[in-house]
């Protein structure tokens, strides 16, 4: 892994396994009483939300807090970006600071990697979801789902077929689970209105379909995307009745899933529209279990990125993926 | 014995693999056996015992020492592995490394006599960190250590309670312990 996450494609294949296992083994400790860990004491992270966020923000301050980190949460409402404070000037703000880890919620896709590549701070950048381009840590946590229910728990996710449903236009989560779930080896598939699909949907390592029934035939999971009223300024199809018929999923159609086949739902969910309230809560749905989740893999990330990210002595195997450790101390 | 036989990321500490090896399969399950019949001696038995092995090549010893130590006493000895990578003080020297499995034998270690099992003493830092994890799992009657070797250079008032050979080192010697269960033969071997 580079210094920073931005993109699911930052992630080789070793470099994922080696996040989800390390998730793998935050998640048991996580299971006893005492759930802190001091593993990054000392070191600050801030939590930089230009867009609303519940579960993204939360779940990241938990995952900081449980390594000991301190945690300053920055939204953009009640601070001087209200006042217009340019994305410049708030990082100068937070590298004064002495931020050591930097993750930034934009709205505007790329203002992760312009705050990590313009030299403004010197900690680590981690994309938590900027405008419609990608959100790295809800495909970890995705995949650390998926891996879960579907491997055992172990290794990648070869062969597995997963369903992308719904506004993949507007969908950071979208793209970042078609990179990293291609790199663990699953077969993915999206389904959508045609003017819900963004330009140049044809190059991305992935199939795309019109006929969800035909696509969740023996799928192994279901992926369901919220759609994203907030984002449309135009009519991208003609009720919210139609779209629900074609493209929401209810409980006939989850039936067509493979056996032990999932449903998942990046949350918030539309009750009644992309998901029925019967499947949501079904026996199929994980959608509770992704948040928790989420919190482990973020643990994973932070101490990965963090630990790599300083001191001569880390360079030699500063990455995700190494299996090193000391013969003698 | 080529480098390939050599886990990765090992080699380096290891640059001259033809050290001499001072302890072989016979000497490690001597020592091994005497470690487990003194830790029952000064326990006076093995009601409230529980070992723990540290991550890696601590692991399989304390499952020998336990195996021994339910022999002489025959009764099962409750065994368990200890991870203190995320207790380490030098995340930001060393960075990141993977994380092994924490095992805690199922009635815990409240009140008992915990036996921390490592391979090799040399700063104290491990056990520094292993004892912190310990308190973060419970609150046992009181702590033993018991070490394969001990090569001194201690960077913190640390001692262990049982030791199985005293090696004097100098600081950039390097000690290797081997053992079955992870490298595919036991020996410890000193080099540099």
């Amino acid at each position: 892994m580079s210094t920073h996450l931005l993109s699911a494609a930052d992630l080789t294949r070793d470099e994922a396994v080696a996040i989800l296992d390390t998730a793998a083994e935050l998640a048991r400790i996580s299971g006893r009483t005492v759930k802190k860990l001091p593993t990054l004491r000392g070191r600050t992270v801030v939590n930089l939300f230009f867009e609303d966020s519940t579960r993204t923000r939360i779940s990241f301050e938990a995952a900081a807090k449980r390594l000991s980190a301190d945690v300053i949460t920055f939204s953009a409402k009640g601070s001087s970006v209200s006042k217009g404070e340019s994305l410049k000037d708030t990082a100068l703000t937070l590298e004064a600071m002495g931020a050591d880890a930097v993750i930034v919620r934009h709205g505007a896709s790329g203002a992760p990697h312009r705050l990590a590549h313009s030299g403004w701070i010197d900690g680590v950048v981690v994309n938590a979801g900027d405008g419609t381009h990608e959100h790295p840590t809800q495909a970890l946590l995705d995949a650390y789902t998926l891996r879960h229910h579907l491997a055992d728990g172990e290794g990648a996710l070869d062969g597995r077929r997963v369903v992308i449903v719904g506004d993949v236009l507007h969908s950071r989560v979208a793209r970042s689970n078609v990179l990293l779930l291609r790199t663990l080896g699953a077969q993915v598939t999206l389904v959508a209105p045609p003017t819900l699909l963004p330009v140049g949907v044809e190059a991305w390592p992935c199939e795309i379909s019109y006929d969800f029934d035909a696509a969740l035939a023996g799928a192994d999971a279901v992926m369901m995307l919220r759609v994203q009223a907030e984002r449309m300024n135009a009519a991208y199809f003609p009720s919210t009745n139609e779209y629900s018929r074609r493209y929401g999923l209810d409980v006939r159609r989850a039936s067509l899933l493979a056996d032990g086949g999932i449903v998942m739902h990046p949350g918030p969910m539309n009750r009644g529209m992309e998901i029925s309230a019967e499947v949501a809560d079904g026996p199929r749905s994980v959608i509770v279990e992704q948040v928790t989740n989420g919190v482990h893999v973020r643990m994973a990330v932070l101490y990965r990125l963090l630990g790599a990210a300083e001191g001569p002595g880390a360079s030699a195997e500063p990455t995700l993926s190494g299996s090193f450790e000391e013969a003698a101390s | 014995m080529t480098a390939a036989d050599m886990p990765p990321g090992r080699a380096s500490d290891f640059p001259d693999e033809a050290g001499s090896r001072v302890l072989d399969s016979d000497g490690i399950s001597r020592i091994l056996g005497r470690i487990a019949h003194e830790i029952l001696e000064r326990a006076h038995g093995a009601q409230d015992l529980v070992i723990l092995g540290i991550q890696t090549r601590g692991v399989p010893l304390a499952r020998r020492i336990a195996a021994r130590m339910a022999d002489i006493e025959g009764v099962p000895i409750p065994v368990g592995s200890l991870d203190i990578t995320m207790y380490r003080d030098d995340l930001s020297l060393r960075g990141a490394r993977p994380l092994h499995a924490t095992d805690v034998p199922v009635d815990g270690i409240d009140g008992r006599l915990v036996v921390l099992v490592d391979d090799v003493l040399f700063s104290g830092r491990t056990i520094r960190a292993a004892l912190d994890a310990l308190s973060d799992l419970g609150r046992p009657r009181a702590v033993q250590l018991a070490v394969l070797v001990d090569r001194g250079h201690r960077e913190l008032p640390l001692r262990a309670d049982y030791v199985g050979k005293n090696i004097p080192t100098s600081r950039d010697q390097a000690v290797r312990v081997r053992v079955v269960e992870v490298d595919g033969l036991d020996e410890v071997v000193v080099s540099g």
